[in-house]
This record gives C-alpha cells, sequence and structure tokens, in this order.
C-alpha cells in the first residue's frame, strides 16, 4: 500500500445527473443526481432503505449500468468501463470473503489479479493485516474467524491493491453494537492512514455522524442535503433531513409576516426565519428548557404547552417525552443532574431561545422544470454540483 | 425432529424392495450351470470367466464405458453453463430455460428414441458411439443442471461481484471464485449423468447396430434373443461398480464437508 499509484491516491469522483430506472416508465431508484466525492474525504451516503444509496454505490462500482447522466474519476468519464477495471476497493456487508481460500490468499486476490510478484505480495498482505491488526492470521479460512474479524479481512482486501477509493455498503450491518463501535474507529483510523477517499453507505444516523466528513441525504432516490454532520444537524434545511438525523420537535405553524404562528400563539424568529409559507420550526432535544408554569419562561424566550409523557433517567442526561398541544410528540434531553422534573402526566411549558429554533421546508424544494435535454452530456457538465 | 416408528417401517420396506432384486442377482451369478438358477444348486464363476473373456461382452462394456465417459465430461460442461446462464436471468425466464431443460425427464425415454432415430438417420449418426454421446447427453443434462444449480443457489452471487471490484476478469472469477465452490455439485453431476449414460437402454437399443452396442443392449440381447446366463454376472459388475462409484463419491464429499467445519 505504501508504493502504489499513490498519486491516484483520494480520487476526485463526480457524479453527474446520475439516474437508474429499473424498469422502463417505472419510479426512478436514483433520480438525475449530482454529488462530488472530494479527494481524500470520508462521505457517508444516507438514508431509508429504497432511497437509492446503495443503487448509486453500485453504480459507482460498476455492479449497475446507469440508465443517464455521468461518473466521472478526476475529470474522466469512466460510466462505460467494466468494474474490474475501475480500481475502486468494495467492502461488502456480508464480508464476500472467498470461503474457500485462507486469509492470506483472500487478501493476494487482487494483487494475484494484477500479477504483483510472489514476494512483493507477500510484504504487502503482512502490510494490510498489520493495518486492520490481525498479523498471524494468515493462514486461518474466514469461516474460523468471528464476524469482526471477517469484516477486518475484507476491509485489507479491499485496501491491499491501492485502489483509487473504498467504497464501503453497510459494512458494520451485519455486526453487533459493541463491535459496530470498535469497527468504526478502526475505519475511521484507516482512513486517516491511507488517506484514500471513501464512499460509506448506511442507514445510522449515528454513525454517518461519529465517521464522515460529509453526509449526503438520501430520500425518494434523490439527494435532500449534503454536508456536514454538524450542518445537517443544526440546519436539517428539510423536515426529512430534521427527522431522519436526530430526534426534533417540529411545530407545523404558518409564516404570519415576519412572524410565525403555531397553535394560534406567535413565535419570535430571530436570524433563522421561514422561508416559504408552511415551513415547520424544529428545536432540537437539548435546546430545550421545561417550566412548571407559564411564569417561570425565561423573557424572550418562545414556548408551548405541552404533557410529559414519560421521563427517564439515563444518567448524565435526563429524556423527557412531550405531547404537544397540538398532538404532536416532542422530546427534551436535559442534563442529569438538574432539577426535578414534572413526574408523567403533567402539564409544563416548553421553551427555548429563538436562536436555537430552526425552519425547514416540509418537503424539499421541487428542482425548476426540468430540461428534456438535460441528460445530454454537455447540459450534464455545465450543471453546478449541489454544494452545501 | 427423529423420524417415527412409521416412517422407519416405510423406509424398510421401500429400501428392501430396492435391494431385493440384488440379492437375487448376485448369488445367481455365481451359479453352476447352463440357464438361470434361484437359489443356485451350485457354485462357481462360469459366468464372470464368460463376461470377462467373451469379445462380444467386452466390446459391450468399452463401448458403454467410452459413452458414459463422453457423455460425462460433454453433459457436465454443457448442464453447468447452462446453470450459470440461468442464474443471471429473472425469475420468470429462469424457471421457463428451467422446464425447457427438465423436459427429457418428464418425456417417455420411448419418444425421444423414436425422434432420435429418424432425426440421425438423416446426419447419418445411427449406428455411431458419437450418435450415443449426443442422445444420452440430453438426457443426462436435466440431471447435472440440477445438480449444478443446486450448489449455485448456495453461492452467495456478491462474492462474483467482490471478484470483480477485486480486479478480476469475469473468466478468472469464474476460474478462481465460482468454479471452486461449484466443484462439489460439478463433481456430483458427473457421476450422475455417466450413470444416467451407463444403464441407458431404451435410446440406444433403438441406435444400435453390431458397431455401437452397449452393455444394457447386450444384456438385452442376452436375455431375450441368447438366454445366456452371462447376463447375471454383467448385472452383478455393473451394480457393484456403479454403487462403488457413488459410495466413494459421497464419502470424499462427506470428508469435503467435515473439513470445512474444522
Amino acid at each position: 500500500m505504501i508504493d502504489g499509484p499513490s498519486q491516484q491516491r483520494g480520487a476526485r469522483i463526480s457524479l453527474k445527473a446520475l439516474s437508474k430506472q429499473f424498469t422502463p416508465g417505472a419510479v426512478p431508484a436514483v433520480d438525475q443526481i449530482d454529488l462530488e466525492m472530494e479527494p481524500g474525504e470520508f462521505l457517508t451516503l444516507l438514508g431509508p432503505s429504497g432511497s437509492g444509496k446503495t443503487t448509486t454505490l453500485n453504480m459507482v462500482a460498476g455492479f449497475l449500468d446507469p440508465s443517464g447522466g455521468q461518473i466521472e474519476l478526476n475529470g474522466r468519464d469512466i460510466s462505460n468501463i467494466p468494474p474490474h477495471r475501475r480500481n475502486f476497493g468494495m467492502v461488502f456487508q456480508n464480508y464476500a470473503l472467498f470461503p474457500h481460500l485462507t486469509v492470506e490468499q483472500n487478501i493476494a486476490f487482487p494483487l494475484k489479479q494484477r500479477r504483483v510478484p510472489r514476494a512483493e505480495r507477500g510484504r504487502r498482505v503482512r502490510e494490510a493485516l498489520d493495518l486492520v491488526q490481525l498479523s498471524g492470521m494468515d493462514s486461518r479460512k474466514p469461516s474460523q474467524l468471528s464476524g469482526g474479524q471477517q469484516q477486518r479481512v475484507a476491509l485489507a482486501r479491499a485496501v491491499v491493491f491501492s485502489p483509487h477509493l473504498l467504497l464501503l455498503d453497510e459494512p458494520l450491518g451485519a455486526l453487533d453494537r459493541k463491535l459496530r463501535q470498535s469497527l468504526q474507529a478502526e475505519i475511521k483510523r484507516i482512513h486517516r492512514e491511507l488517506g484514500l477517499t471513501f464512499v460509506f453507505v448506511t442507514h445510522d444516523q449515528d454513525e454517518a455522524m461519529s465517521l464522515s466528513d460529509r453526509i449526503a441525504v438520501f430520500n425518494e432516490g434523490r439527494i435532500e442535503r449534503v454536508g456536514t454532520p454538524r450542518a445537517l444537524y443544526d440546519d436539517p434545511g428539510t423536515l426529512f433531513v430534521a427527522e431522519f438525523m436526530g430526534e426534533s420537535n417540529r411545530f407545523f405553524g404558518a409564516a404570519k409576516g415576519a412572524e410565525y404562528e403555531w397553535a394560534g400563539s406567535p413565535m419570535r424568529t430571530a436570524a433563522s426565519r421561514p422561508g416559504a409559507d408552511d415551513d415547520v420550526l424544529v428545536v432540537r432535544p437539548e435546546r430545550i428548557g421545561i417550566a412548571a408554569s407559564p411564569g417561570d419562561v425565561p423573557s424572550g424566550a418562545n414556548s408551548a404547552p405541552a404533557t410529559v409523557v414519560d421521563s427517564s433517567y439515563l444518567g448524565i442526561q435526563r429524556r423527557v417525552d412531550l405531547e404537544y398541544a397540538d398532538g404532536t410528540r416532542g422530546v427534551a434531553v436535559l442534563p442529569g443532574s438538574g432539577s426535578s422534573v414534572p413526574s408523567t402526566g403533567a402539564g409544563v411549558v416548553v421553551h427555548w431561545h429563538p436562536q436555537d429554533q430552526v425552519f425547514v421546508r416540509r418537503r424539499p424544494p421541487l428542482e425548476p422544470a426540468v430540461p428534456v435535454d438535460r441528460r445530454a452530456p454537455s447540459a450534464a457538465v455545465t450543471k453546478a454540483p449541489v454544494k452545501v | 425432529m427423529r423420524p417415527g416408528v412409521s416412517v422407519k417401517i416405510a423406509s424398510g420396506v421401500i429400501a428392501a424392495l430396492l435391494v431385493l432384486p440384488v440379492l437375487v442377482v448376485i448369488p445367481m451369478s455365481f451359479a453352476a450351470g447352463t440357464s438361470f438358477q434361484f437359489p443356485p444348486d451350485d457354485w462357481a464363476t462360469t459366468w464372470y470367466q464368460s463376461f470377462f473373456t467373451s469379445d462380444k461382452w467386452q466390446f459391450a462394456l468399452t463401448n458403454s464405458l467410452k459413452v458414459a465417459l463422453a457423455t460425462a465430461v460433454l453433459a457436465t460442461v454443457l448442464g453447468t453453463m447452462a446453470a450459470m446462464g440461468l442464474s443471471r436471468l429473472s425469475t420468470r425466464w429462469r424457471s421457463l430455460g428451467l422446464s425447457l431443460i427438465m423436459m427429457p425427464i418428464v418425456i417417455p425415454n420411448i419418444l425421444i428414441a423414436l425422434a432420435v432415430y429418424a432425426t440421425f438417420l438423416d446426419l447419418k449418426l445411427n449406428g455411431t458411439l458419437r450418435g450415443l454421446v449426443f442422445a444420452h447427453t440430453a438426457i443426462a443434462l436435466p440431471f447435472v443442471v440440477i445438480a449444478v444449480n443446486t450448489r449455485l443457489q448456495g453461492i452467495d452471487m456478491s462474492l462474483r461481484s467482490a471478484a470483480f471490484s477485486l480486479g478480476a476478469r469475469p473468466a478468472a472469477a469464474f476460474r478462481q471464485v465460482i468454479l471452486p465452490l461449484l466443484l462439489p455439485g460439478v463433481l456430483s453431476a458427473l457421476v450422475l449423468a455417466f450413470v444416467s449414460s451407463f444403464d441407458e437402454v431404451v435410446i440406444s437399443l433403438f441406435l444400435q447396430t453390431p458397431a455401437n452396442t452397449t452393455l444394457p443392449v447386450q444384456m438385452f440381447d442376452a436375455v431375450s434373443v441368447e438366454i445366456d446366463p452371462t447376463i447375471s454376472a454383467a448385472a452383478s459388475f455393473v451394480v457393484i461398480s456403479v454403487s462403488t462409484v457413488i459410495l466413494v463419491g459421497q464419502l470424499v464429499a462427506l470428508r469435503r464437508r467435515k473439513g470445512q467445519v474444522l
């Protein structure tokens, strides 16, 4: 790995109006997405199942032919290059280790395909095993390893040939929680050490938050939003992203001039203002305070009456599940050492500072009418990629 | 789940029905006499001598072995390719293709024999070993496809994708990843195809000339035309050699499976 085509390390991948339609006339699985994968970054494709993230990954890997659009590697269109000539490493959810080969033979497989001389092959296999901390396991068969060890072998096998980038398709999905966390740290370390572009697919937002430099949130074949984990959490942009990325308190009201009205009461707005009349006001659980009566609400804060549905003590935090006057559910996360919390069933007043609220679109903004020739290469190239 | 008493009895009866003919034929082949005897009055190996020294019987045996070997190889190669191809079709086309390939099992052999006979007259394949190989391959194909297909369904097809992503060309992915995993299925397909050709009699009868008599045809003639008790020795030889091939195959498969678990 040290002396591969290192100038290729951290390749840039651009998806341009990329589409996939499995059956003609059906709803596209991936609908004209634009996405830049920056050299060396850890980009996560996040979304519920069926949102198009895995289809996108499979098109980048070359296992699926796009129905439209382009995939570019360092500016060169690779849409028609078969997977075995793309030089992309891939880690599969079910490991996909070759069961009839030993760990060593599995990791040497890509080197053998590239006719790397035997001596160098041995050295690079050893380096790869060191990288994933499995030295000494060379002669085991995959069936003699635990799930976590198997996935680490798969990782070693996918990076041993110095690929342009590493694709990871829900690699931690088959592992239990504890193992998942230790492998997360491992993947993060390997990304740091290799400096490769990583494209990671998951439906687990916690995983996405803790690993990624940037996250692309997929919904119904489109990318709803791309951004750093922090940016997506603090300013989700759409209701879907807000609900998918962590928990939130949602107030479905309406814009009234510069103000916002919810359940008949006005809400103060700060820097963030509703962009459309039916925007939704969203407050993250840890930005919320709970008061026993309206008199206890700090001045300048927004407030809403609610009923305590459940309350649980989680050590450093206390979690309070709420139901608002309009029937929507919400949640507050308070410091665990804080003052007493009203018991279940009690009526309370929830309050927050207007600066801690954001407005999000109910649905993603409708794209401007798509010109018919949009899929023509020239039109696709001129289209600006999605930026944060 | 452990089998109940009724299952055990049923299995016993069926096993007995299957094995009884063998228990008659083998003692009969050691009879010292000039006609069929059971139980034999006296014991001798006359019929084995006759079987192994008679040119007629040895010619038929050699023909059968040649045809069965060629059929096994041809049917296994074709059937494996067919199974691979089918696995990549959509469910609808796959089941259609499978039913087409399974046809020779459903169609009575006598009908196939008639059709083959008529066709081979035009192609000048009647009376040749090559013609027998082609006809037997058609009959053996379903067994090969079933054996390979069963094995193929146990193979995770993401292994193929993985091989591609690691730089293997499609041919290399097949040779280095899929074929080794498919091997037990391919081996049992070879055995099944060999056996299905080795004991095929209907088509071989239709296509027979003195130049391409196979062992089953010779045995048929031995009973219907010549009343030659050598057939009991020939039959015993066939039963024992075929059972040995299958038993060895199963033992090897068993050992391999154990090895994989360890």
